[in-house]
C-alpha cells in the first residue's frame, strides 16, 4: 500500500516528518489558539493591549475572577440557544448529504457508462453550472420563493443546497464509477439483469468507499455553508453558521464574539468525532474512487 | 447504454440542476441584457425625527406604469456589459487613445473596477491553485510515510482548515496577524521591523490573502491526493526500485504520472472556486486593497440600492471567465472521453 | 432640532402626560410578521409586540443580519410574507422606490392619534415611517489625555488635528486618532459625515446628477486624510469593531464612533477603569468654521407593507405601537436613543443628544443615495494611501456613480 516504505534513507525520513510536523503545526495553532481563547473574555482573546493577555487571561481574572471562564459557551448555547441551530444544521446537513447522493450516485453511474456524446456535453454544463456564483443563484431564487410560499423552510433549502452541490457530486462520483471496471455490471446484465438490478446488486456493494468520501465533502459544503442558509431560512429554522454570523453584531452594535469563538469550537467537536469514525472509509473510499478526473 | 436507461438514472439528478441552477442562469443572462426602467422622479417636502427638508423620491405610480409595461426593464443589449462598471469598453479605448506609455496606459485601465477585481482575481489564482497542489502533495506524501498509528490525527488535524468556518477562521487570524496580535507580533520581531503591519501595504495584504488562501485550500488537496497514492500500484513501485530509481524518481516518473487524473480533478475545482474568491477579502477586511468578481458581485446585490443588471453581468463575466481557465482541462477531458468506447 | 429635543430630553414632561400601555393589548385578529435587524432594542420591540399574540393574533419575527436584502423580495408577493419591515434612514428607500410600503395617515389617526411629530417620517406630506431610536456618530475624547496633553477639549476637526499633533507630539500616543475608515461603506459614510459638515450637497437639488465634484468635496476629503495621518496605519481597515478595540485598550484618545456603542465603550468590560472614567462623548466637531456639526443623523423606524389585508396592517400598527410602548423604553433604556418621551439621557447618549441639539443633517432619504454611498465606498481609499488626487478620487466616484444610476434608471 504505501509507496515503498521499507528501505527509507534517514534524511528522507527526517524531511518528511519535519514537514509533516511543520504542517501539523500550521493547521492546527490557529484552532488550538481558538480553543484556549474560547475561555477567556473577549477583551484577553482579542487584545489590543498586549496578545499575551490572552496567554495569561489578564482581564479575564479582573472581570471573571478567574483566569478561565465558560461565559462565552453559556453565553451561545443556554442564553442565544445555539442547540436549535445545531439541530437545524443536523437535519439539513443529514438530508442534503442522503440525497445529495443518492442523485449523484445514480446520475454519476451513468454518465460513467454512457458513451455517447451527451454525456460528455453534461458534465461540461455541469462545470459551467458550477462556475455560477452562488449568491447569484440564491438573490434569484427570493422572489419566486416568497411568492409560492417555499421561503424559510427547511425542506426547501435541502434542495437548493442538494442541487448546488450537484455538479460537484456528479464530477466526483463520475469519476469513482469510471474505476469500477465495466465487466462487474455488463457480466450481470448477460446473466439477465436489467441494468438498474446490475446497479443494485453489483455495483453498489462495491461503492461504498467513494460514496463516503463523496459524502464527506458534501457534508462540508452544507455544514460550512452561509450564503443559502443565511438568505433562504427564516429565524427559527437558522442553522449554525448564520447564527454565529449573527453573534458577531454590526457597524452601530457591538456583538458577542466571544459567543462566536465559543461556538465555532464546540460545532468542531462533533466533526472530530465523525472523522474519526469514518476515517478508515474515508481513505479507503479515496482509494479506489476519484482517481481518474 | 441506452438512452432510455441513461435518461431514468440522470433524470433526479438533471431535474434538480435544471430547476435550481439552469433556469436561474437563463433568467440571470436575460437580466444582465436589461436595464431598469427610468425612475420618475418628484420633489417633495419629506420630514424625520431631524427635520424637515426639500427632497426627492421616486413617483411610484408613474414608474409602476412603465414598469407594467415592461416588466423586463429596457432592452439594453450589451450595453452593462460594456460599460464602466465592466468591460469599459469606451473607456478603455480613451485611455488608449490619450495615454503615449504603456505605464500610463495601465495605471488607467487599473482605476477601473472590473479590471482592478480581474486582476487581483486572476492573482490570487494563479498563485494559490499551484501551491495548494504541491503542498497538498507533499503532506499527502509526508502523512503517506507516517506510522499506522498517528494516521488518523494527523488526516483530521489536516482537515482542519476546511472545517473551521471561514466566517470566524479569517476573523481569528485577522486578529492574530495584527500589528498587536501574536502572530503580527511575532513576524515584527523575525523581521525586527517594529512597524510591520500586514494589513497597511497593498503588497503584504495581497500576500497574506494568498498564504490563507492557500492554508485553507491544502486539506482539500491532501484529502484526494493522500487517496490517491493509496491506489499507486504496489508492483509498479518495486520494479522501479529493482531497476534502481531513488525516491526522488520513483515520486517523479511513477506517482505522479500514475496520479495524472487526479491533478486534474484538483486544479479543475480549485481554479474555479480560487477564481470566485470571495471569504478572504472580507474577512481580513481588505477591502481596499483587493477586489474580486466575487466582492463586485457582492456588493452589487447587498448595497442599500440592489443592482441586479450588473450583478448579472459580473456573474455571466465569471462563469466567461472560468469557462476560458478550464479550456485545457476540458480538452483533455473530452479527449478521454473519445477514447472511452460507446 | 427642538423637536428631537423634547423627544429625548422631555422627561419630566412624559411623566405627566405619557400615555399607560393598554393591558392585554386588545389589538383584535390578524397576522404581524416582522421582518427586522437583530439587535437588542429590536429584539425588546418584538418581544413585547409577541407577548401580544392570542387565539385570533399571530405575531412572528424574523430578525437576521440579511433583513436589508430580504425584506423587498417579502414584501413583494400579495399577500407579503412580512407585514412590517424594520429599516433605517438609508434602508426605506429601497421599500419606497418599489411603492411596497404604506401611508400609514390612517393607522395613526385611529389607533395612535397622540403620536408625536418627531417619530413620523414623512415623504411627500404622507406618514411612511414610525421612527423609535437615533443615532449618530460622534467625537469620543479622553479627558485625561487632553489635559496631560494640554490642550482644550476640540469642537471643530481643525482643532482635533492639532489635538491630535500635541499629544504625538509629548510623546503620549503615536496616533490618537480613529475613525472608521475601513474601506467600503464605513469609509463612504465618514466622507458623507464629513462632506455634509462643509455645507455642500451631494446631488442637485431634485434630480440624481451627483454635484461632490467640488471644493467641498476636496475639503471633506483633505480633513479624512489629515486625520488618518494620526490613524494607526491599518485605518483602511478599521470597521466599528477595530475602533471599539483600540479605544478600549487605551490606544486612541480622539475617536469618531456611533453613539449606539457608547454604552459598550462605557461599561466596565473589555477596558480599564482609567479608561473609562475619562471617557467623554461629545458632539460631533464642525469643519471649515461652519456650524454644522460633520456627520449624519440616522433613525431606526417601522414601515408596513402594501401588499397585506387592511385588518393585517392594523394589527401589525397597533402590535408595533405596543412594543414602542413607554413600558419598554423604560425596561431597556440602555438599549438606543429612544425618540420616545419616557427616555432618560444617560452618558452614552450624550453624544447623539449634542449633534441633534447642534443642528446635524439627517443621512440623506434619497433613492439614489445608497448608489452614491457604494461608489464612495470603492474609490477614496487610494486618495488616502496617497496614491491619487482628491480630484481624481471624486472624479471616480462620479463616474462609477453615473454609470450605476444610469443602469437603475436615475440618470439618462
Amino acid at each position: 500500500m504505501a509507496i515503498a516504505s521499507k528501505r527509507r534513507s534517514t534524511p528522507l525520513v527526517l524531511i518528511s516528518s519535519v514537514l509533516v510536523l511543520a504542517w501539523i503545526v500550521v493547521a492546527a495553532f490557529p484552532f488550538l489558539w481558538t480553543l484556549w481563547g474560547s475561555f477567556k473574555v473577549q477583551g484577553d482573546f482579542f487584545s489590543k493591549a498586549d496578545w499575551m493577555n490572552a496567554l495569561w487571561g489578564t482581564r479575564t481574572v479582573i472581570e471573571t475572577g478567574a483566569p478561565f471562564t465558560g461565559a462565552g459557551y453559556e453565553g451561545a448555547w443556554i442564553e442565544k440557544e445555539f442547540w436549535r441551530a445545531a439541530l437545524n444544521t443536523g437535519i439539513i446537513v443529514f438530508f442534503t448529504v442522503i440525497i445529495s447522493l443518492t442523485l449523484g450516485t445514480l446520475g454519476g453511474y451513468a454518465l460513467a457508462r454512457s458513451g455517447y456524446r451527451y454525456a460528455f456535453w453534461l458534465l461540461m454544463l455541469a462545470l459551467v453550472f458550477r462556475a455560477m456564483p452562488h449568491i447569484t443563484l440564491v438573490s434569484g431564487y427570493l422572489l419566486p420563493f416568497f411568492e409560492w410560499n417555499l421561503w424559510g423552510h427547511i425542506p426547501t433549502t435541502i434542495v437548493v443546497l442538494v442541487a448546488i452541490n450537484q455538479p460537484f457530486t456528479l464530477w466526483m462520483l463520475h469519476s469513482f464509477f469510471l474505476n469500477i471496471p465495466k465487466d462487474l455490471d455488463e457480466s450481470a446484465m448477460v446473466d439477465g439483469c436489467t441494468r438498474f438490478q446490475a446497479f443494485r446488486h453489483v455495483i453498489v456493494p462495491v461503492m461504498w468507499p467513494g460514496v463516503i468520501t463523496t459524502g464527506l465533502f458534501s457534508f462540508l459544503l452544507a455544514y460550512n455553508d452561509f450564503t443559502v442558509t443565511a438568505l433562504l431560512l427564516n429565524q427559527e429554522n437558522q442553522t449554525m453558521i448564520p447564527k454565529i454570523a449573527s453573534f458577531l453584531g454590526s457597524t452601530q452594535v457591538e456583538g458577542n464574539v466571544m459567543f462566536a469563538v465559543a461556538a465555532v469550537v464546540s460545532a468542531t467537536a462533533p466533526l472530530f468525532v465523525l472523522i474519526l469514525f469514518f476515517q478508515r472509509q474515508i481513505v479507503s473510499g479515496l482509494t479506489a474512487g476519484a482517481v481518474k478526473g | 447504454m441506452p438512452h432510455r436507461t441513461f435518461f431514468w438514472f440522470i433524470l433526479p439528478s438533471a431535474l434538480a440542476m435544471l430547476l435550481f441552477i439552469a433556469f436561474p442562469l437563463v433568467s440571470v443572462i436575460v437580466q444582465s441584457l436589461h436595464v431598469e426602467h427610468e425612475q420618475i422622479l418628484v420633489t417633495s417636502e419629506n420630514c424625520g425625527p431631524f427635520g424637515c427638508k426639500q427632497s426627492t423620491s421616486v413617483d411610484v405610480e408613474a414608474t409602476a406604469k412603465l414598469k407594467d409595461a415592461a416588466p423586463l426593464g429596457r432592452f439594453n443589449s450589451l450595453g452593462t456589459y460594456m460599460d464602466r462598471g465592466h468591460l469599459a469598453t469606451a473607456e478603455i479605448s480613451q485611455a488608449w487613445s490619450t495615454t503615449d506609455s504603456w505605464r500610463a496606459f495601465f495605471s488607467r485601465v487599473m482605476n477601473l473596477p472590473f479590471y482592478k477585481a480581474l486582476a487581483f482575481t486572476l492573482a490570487y489564482t494563479a498563485v494559490v491553485t499551484p501551491l495548494v497542489i504541491l503542498f497538498g502533495l507533499a503532506v499527502a506524501l509526508g502523512v503517506n510515510g507516517l506510522p499506522k498509528l498517528v494516521k488518523g490525527p494527523t488526516i483530521f488535524i489536516s482537515l482542519l482548515p476546511m472545517i473551521v468556518t471561514p466566517l470566524i477562521g479569517s476573523l481569528i487570524l485577522y486578529w492574530m496577524i495584527d500589528a498587536d496580535g501574536i502572530l503580527g507580533k511575532g513576524l515584527q520581531y523575525i523581521f525586527d521591523d517594529p512597524a510591520l503591519s500586514l494589513k497597511a501595504s497593498p503588497l503584504l495584504t495581497w500576500l497574506t490573502l494568498f498564504t490563507y488562501g492557500v492554508w485553507h485550500g491544502i486539506p482539500f488537496a491532501f484529502v484526494v491526493f493522500y487517496a490517491g497514492l493509496q491506489t499507486v500500484p504496489e508492483e509498479t513501485l518495486e520494479a522501479a526500485m529493482i531497476d534502481g530509481a531513488s525516491r526522488w524518481e520513483r515520486i517523479r516518473y511513477v506517482v505522479i504520472p500514475y496520479m495524472g487524473p487526479l491533478f486534474v480533478f484538483v486544479a479543475l475545482i480549485q481554479l474555479m472556486d480560487n477564481f470566485r474568491v470571495f471569504e478572504p477579502i472580507i474577512g481580513f477586511s481588505a477591502q481596499a486593497n483587493a477586489s474580486s468578481l466575487s466582492t463586485e458581485i457582492y456588493g452589487d446585490l447587498l448595497g442599500d440600492n440592489a443592482q441586479y443588471a450588473s450583478a448579472a453581468a459580473t456573474s455571466m463575466l465569471t462563469v466567461i471567465g472560468v469557462a476560458i481557465l478550464l479550456t485545457p482541462v476540458l480538452i483533455r477531458t473530452w479527449r478521454d472521453f473519445n477514447r472511452k468506447a460507446v | 432640532m427642538n423637536m428631537f429635543k423634547t423627544a429625548a430630553l422631555g422627561t419630566v414632561f412624559a411623566v405627566l402626560s405619557g400615555t399607560t400601555a393598554i393591558a392585554g393589548c386588545g389589538i383584535g385578529a390578524g397576522n404581524v410578521s416582522i421582518i427586522a435587524n437583530d439587535f437588542p432594542a429590536i429584539h425588546a420591540i418584538t418581544d413585547a409586540a409577541k407577548a401580544c399574540a392570542d387565539d385570533g393574533l399571530t405575531v412572528t419575527a424574523n430578525m437576521t443580519k440579511e433583513h436589508q436584502t430580504l425584506n423587498a423580495p417579502g414584501m413583494s408577493g400579495n399577500p407579503a410574507e412580512y407585514s412590517v419591515a424594520v429599516v433605517a434612514n438609508s434602508s426605506i428607500v429601497a421599500l419606497l422606490n418599489d411603492g411596497l410600503i404604506r401611508p400609514l395617515d390612517d393607522l395613526i389617526a385611529q389607533y395612535a392619534p397622540d403620536l408625536p411629530n418627531v417619530n413620523k417620517v414623512t415623504v411627500d406630506g404622507k406618514v411612511m415611517a414610525v421612527a423609535f431610536m437615533a443615532n449618530a456618530q460622534h467625537l469620543f475624547y479622553r479627558a485625561d489625555v487632553l489635559e496631560k496633553a494640554g490642550v482644550a477639549v476640540p469642537t471643530t476637526y481643525e482643532e482635533v488635528v492639532a489635538a491630535a499633533e500635541a499629544i504625538r507630539a509629548a510623546g503620549i500616543m503615536e496616533h490618537p486618532v480613529a475613525l472608521n475608515t475601513g474601506a467600503g461603506w464605513n469609509l463612504a459614510e465618514e466622507f458623507i459625515n464629513m462632506y455634509m459638515g462643509t455645507g455642500g450637497e451631494l446631488f442637485e437639488a431634485g434630480s440624481a446628477v451627483p454635484t461632490i465634484e467640488n471644493e467641498n468635496g476636496v475639503a471633506a476629503l483633505n480633513m479624512l486624510k489629515s486625520l488618518t495621518e494620526y490613524s494607526n496605519p491599518d485605518f483602511l481597515t478599521f470597521d466599528s469593531n477595530a475602533t471599539q478595540a483600540l479605544w478600549e485598550a487605551g490606544d486612541t484618545a480622539l475617536s469618531v464612533m456611533w453613539g449606539s456603542r457608547g454604552a459598550a465603550v462605557l461599561d466596565n468590560e473589555g477596558s480599564s477603569e482609567d479608561v473609562v472614567s475619562s471617557t467623554v462623548l461629545a458632539a460631533a466637531p464642525t469643519l471649515g468654521g461652519g456650524a454644522t456639526p460633520a456627520t449624519t443623523l440616522w433613525w431606526d423606524g417601522f414601515t408596513i407593507a402594501s401588499n397585506v389585508s387592511d385588518e393585517d396592517a392594523a394589527a401589525s400598527f397597533q402590535a408595533m405601537m405596543v412594543g414602542l410602548s413607554e413600558d419598554v423604553v423604560k425596561a431597556n433604556q440602555d438599549a438606543a436613543v429612544w425618540l420616545n418621551p419616557a427616555y432618560v439621557a444617560t452618558p452614552a447618549s450624550a453624544g447623539v443628544i449634542a449633534s441633534a441639539e447642534a443642528g446635524a443633517n439627517p443621512y440623506p432619504m434619497l433613492p439614489y443615495v445608497g448608489l452614491m454611498h457604494s461608489a464612495l465606498g470603492d474609490n477614496l481609499a487610494e486618495f488616502l494611501q496617497g496614491s491619487e488626487s482628491a480630484e481624481q478620487a471624486l472624479a471616480d466616484v462620479v463616474a462609477a456613480y453615473t454609470t450605476s444610476a444610469k443602469e437603475q434608471g436615475f440618470l439618462q
